[in-house]
């Protein structure tokens, strides 16, 4: 057989993976050109990681075959995949904390004399490859010191001192500030120039109009769409993900602002947090924006008795609370839905009932059986418990019998309604979302944002924290913008606002 | 594409072996270890007492319907007493006349045998129990003595039974485990939180040399009453809980890890046991203290045993139905995550080390009421064992995972294998290594069950 054009760098045939009672790739194929960014799309669980994990040989699929430059290879281990010039940067990465820049980019790969590792000759190397993505750290200087974008760029180095040919990207910027998000695209185009192919995994469909050349939506299993990237509205992508035409990104709201209910005076801790006041009213949603550090988190875990004040106090409904914990904060009626749900928001271990069940126990708590004097006493009526979590389940759509499944293996936005339920039963007055939609796909995210309006029609006050900017936009009634520990300007009417007038602020 | 297909059926059954492997492991370990004790320990057991007298009453029955006389010949001792007394009542009910008894050696048989055959009475058969039917004086018997040419002799024959499967054999099992499995309790509880103590066997020690201190020099030593026995229990349960207090203070407050601080107080608690004592073991209690460890006061059943059942039953409810259980495993299961949901973290945690410490006192008391004394040397490596049936009953040592029940069928597989390899002959130093090997088996199963997950 003879083809006209070269083979393509990367072809992917007929990949089929069977898990026990799921088909998580169905005769699924892919090819990636030379100096191309193909972005991967779907909803979690489309079948985006497993793909993506086949490829760098860390599951080995039931059927299917992987082609490089037409031929084909095992690539069965992750170690195959090294050899191949395949690198996959995760999510989260895998750097050792303790060690070096250039330890970690050789790490396994270390330039050896009889077992002595030449510094020189690895430092000289490092730098050149720093200097190749234009990224200014010292290779001496240990990982932990390093920011998110500087660690990608050390994974992006590592990738290529093993000489990738094709880098996948997982979920990229999700972590990064919208400066460094362009420095990484500055990257990546760069990367491309060398020939190297990138497939790019994103749930982010600003940035996929912005940088991808081709796409390809997977969903199901099955692959339902690979096309020009400019050849693909954004409505159309997202019904194509989802599988079903979906009413606007934001659902609208009915608004009715009240009397302050969440009033924050003068919050201080150390220069992270310095003297922040806002209040927030019946039934309004404010968002704090600014940039990743900027102190956003660091305010909302100090509503929250998360981390100690150094100064100020907070009030709801005009009494001052004395918060020490987050237990004063729960039984004062407020709630944080945290930013990282796998480490802060959920015990993935543990049943969906019982994390939902985790801050309510006096709700559930036989009557008459139990004293509370150290706060852990108490027979619990399980009944009840299950009752109560089914009502929730009914109303927010959470997936069906979940209640006894671990809550690891729930989807981000059904581990997401999970931790509003929880809160919820817990009577909170004032919910603080912090990245309330981070990982969760589109369809959910958009049910999120009708339970949020839902719950500030109710009279809640709602505080969100969030680095989508469109999110902001559409979502807030108010935004305030932090910069550095302050709170450095306020936008009333954000229908009126753009993305620019918030970055105005954010960076000054 | 059907789902039946064989390739989307494997998948399946494999998960399915990995889950029972997982949820009844150790189960079905404890069940194969105790079939396959029983059957290397499978020996000719000659019935004594009560058993001994029903297989001759269902012989005697056997022998025909007309009334007819026996003669009971047995030897001295509670198990003969219980033979003789049985067969005389099993025999009369049977229709049969006990025409004589006689207890004693082998000269008082031969020479009531004698007497009796001078008086003109006729017997079929002649009852003999287990010591008796080995004595040498029925040999020909009716040349000697032609007036029982025609009786029978009857024997308790030898049955087989598994020398492990013997009632005394395994309440013995269930006695010798009962201190490792009542501190275990305390230990799956700090485990779960993602915790460990080390400090339990140096506690068992400091308990029972308080314990016995207490009662001979406060309650009275060897004339103590109940209340003087109570106290002195309590004495040395309240010191290892106190000695809990503080190990759960320093993990708790100042975020020491819980192998430093229980290493800390595992050293400090075994000096003061040494300091205490002087070095001594105390004997000066009064008999009445082996109750607790060498009692069996219902149903047979070894008191220490029935301690032991009822704190793993109430264990089990405290975990799975109240509050503080499901703060244990949020603790366990993530701290943080917990924390923010509002569980007081820290009281939770500094309650499970002092309820180890006070349980682990109680094992201290089990232990010398067993031993009838209390000396600084007892529990020495226990926190190993202890640990060890913890890690066994499938209890992750990472926190948030396990079952106190797991814990339990733990303790009682180590107790199995170490009871089995004493039945079978098998060496200390070699039991050793065979534990060890369970242990490292029984952390192997449980990196399969995570990997499931």
């Amino acid at each position: 057989m003879v083809s006209a054009s070269p083979p393509p760098l990367l072809e992917m045939r007929g990949i089929s993976k069977q898990y026990p009672g799921v088909k998580a790739l169905d005769d699924v194929g892919l090819t990636l050109e030379r100096g191309e960014v193909l972005a991967l799309m779907g909803e979690n669980g489309a079948g985006k990681s497993t793909l993506m994990k086949v490829l760098a040989g860390a599951v080995r699929p039931d059927a299917g075959a992987i082609f490089l430059d037409g031929t084909e290879q095992q690539v069965t281990s992750p170690v195959d995949a090294r050899g191949c010039g395949i690198a996959v940067i995760h999510q989260e990465f895998n750097l050792v904390p303790a060690l070096s820049v250039r330890e970690n980019i050789f790490l396994g790969l270390e330039q050896t004399t009889a077992g002595f590792v030449r510094r020189g000759d690895e430092r000289r190397r490092a730098e050149e490859l720093l200097r190749r993505i234009g990224v200014a750290v010292h290779p001496e200087t240990p990982c932990r010191r390093l920011t998110v974008a500087q660690q990608q760029a050390v994974e992006i180095a590592k990738a290529l001192a093993v000489d990738a040919r094709i880098i996948v990207m997982d979920e990229p910027t999700a972590t990064l500030t919208p400066q460094e998000v362009e420095k990484l695209f500055a990257v990546i185009a760069d990367l491309t120039q060398q020939g190297i192919g990138v497939i790019y995994v994103s749930h982010r469909l600003d940035e996929i109009e912005e940088i991808a050349d081709r796409v390809q939506v997977l969903r199901d299993g099955q692959v339902v769409a690979v096309r020009a990237a400019d050849q693909l509205p954004r409505r159309e992508l997202i019904e194509l993900m989802v599988g079903r035409s979906l009413e606007e990104e934001f659902p609208s709201r009915r608004q009715s602002v009240g009397e302050p209910r969440l009033v924050v005076r003068g919050l201080c801790r150390g220069d992270k947090v310095r003297n922040v006041s806002f209040e927030v009213r019946r039934g309004e949603i404010v968002a704090l924006a600014g940039l990743v550090g900027a102190g956003r988190t660091e305010v909302v875990r100090l509503i929250f008795g998360a981390d100690q004040a150094e100064a100020g106090h907070v009030a709801l409904d005009g009494q001052v609370l004395s918060i020490r914990s987050p237990r004063d904060a729960i039984r004062a009626g407020i709630c944080l839905l945290t930013e990282d749900r796998k480490h802060q928001g959920l015990i993935l271990s543990q049943s969906v009932l019982h994390n939902f069940a985790l801050p309510n126990a006096a709700h559930f708590v036989a009557a008459g059986r139990g004293f509370t004097g150290w706060g852990f006493t108490g027979w619990i009526d399980q009944q009840r418990e299950r009752d109560a979590f089914a009502g929730y389940a009914t109303s927010m759509r959470i997936r069906a019998n979940a209640a006894a499944h671990p809550a690891g293996t729930l989807s981000g936005g059904n581990q997401q309604k999970v931790v509003l339920a929880k809160w919820l039963e817990s009577n909170s007055e004032v919910l603080i979302f912090d990245e309330p939609t981070r990982g969760i796909d589109v369809g959910a995210k958009v049910e999120i944002y009708g339970l949020m309006n839902e719950l500030a029609e109710q009279g809640k006050a709602i505080v969100m924290v969030s680095s989508e900017l469109p999110e902001v936009l559409g979502m807030a009634d108010r935004i305030l913008v932090m910069h550095e520990g302050r709170i450095t300007g306020e936008i009333a009417d954000p229908a009126a606002a753009t993305q620019a007038d918030i970055l105005s602020l954010a960076i000054r | 594409m059907n789902a039946d297909t064989p390739a989307a059926l494997m998948p399946r059954l494999r998960h399915m072996g990995a889950t029972v492997l997982a949820d009844h492991g150790m189960l079905l370990v404890l069940g194969l270890l105790c079939v396959f004790f029983s059957i290397v320990t499978l020996d000719e057991q000659t019935p004594v007492g009560g058993d001994a007298a029903g297989q001759l009453v269902r012989r005697l029955s056997q022998i025909g319907d007309e009334p007819k006389q026996l003669v009971i010949v047995a030897g001295r001792g509670s198990d003969e007493d219980a033979f003789v007394s049985a067969l005389a009542e099993g025999a009369a009910t049977a229709g049969w006349s006990v025409a004589g008894i006689s207890q004693g050696g082998p000269r008082d048989a031969r020479m009531s045998l004698e007497a009796f055959a001078a008086t003109d009475r006729r017997v079929e058969v002649i009852a003999l129990s287990a010591s008796a039917g080995a004595w040498g004086v029925f040999d020909g018997l009716e040349s000697r003595l032609p007036a029982f040419a025609d009786a029978t002799l009857l024997r308790p024959e030898p049955t087989r039974w598994p020398n492990f499967l013997k009632a005394t054999n395994l309440l013995n099992v269930a006695n010798q485990i009962a201190v490792i499995a009542i501190v275990a309790v305390g230990m799956t509880l700090v485990i779960l939180t993602g915790g460990i103590d080390l400090s339990v066997g140096s506690l068992i020690a400091l308990s029972s040399v308080t314990g016995a201190v207490c009662i001979r020099d406060v309650c009275g030593g060897q004339a103590a009453g109940t209340a003087g026995m109570v106290v002195g229990a309590a004495v040395g349960i309240l010191i290892c809980g106190l000695a809990g207090v503080l190990s759960g203070g320093v993990v708790t407050l100042f975020g020491i890890p819980p192998f430093i601080a229980t290493l800390g107080m595992m050293l400090v608690a075994s000096g003061s046991a040494y300091i205490i004592a002087e070095g001594q073991s105390i004997n000066q209690v009064p008999d009445a203290f082996v109750w607790l460890g060498r009692g069996a006061d219902l149903a047979g059943l070894p008191n220490a045993v029935v301690l032991m059942l009822v704190l793993y039953a109430a264990a089990h409810i405290v975990m799975s139905r109240t509050t503080f259980g499901r703060y244990v495993y949020a603790v366990g299961g993530n701290a943080e995550a917990a924390r923010l949901s509002g569980v007081p973290v820290r009281r939770v945690m500094l309650a499970v080390y002092v309820l180890c410490g006070l349980l682990a006192g109680l094992g201290g008391i089990v232990m010398a009421s067993q031993l009838k004394s209390g000396a600084p040397t007892y529990g020495q490596m226990y926190e190993l064992y202890v640990i060890a049936a913890v890690v066994v009953g499938g209890t992750s040592l990472s926190g948030g995972e396990g079952r106190v029940l797991g814990t339990l069928v733990g303790a009682l597989i180590i107790a199995v294998i170490q009871n089995g390899m004493n039945l079978t002959g098998v060496e200390s130093y070699t039991q050793k290594v065979v534990l060890g090997l369970v242990i490292l088996a029984a952390v192997l199963l449980d990196r399969l069950r995570s990997r499931r997950g």
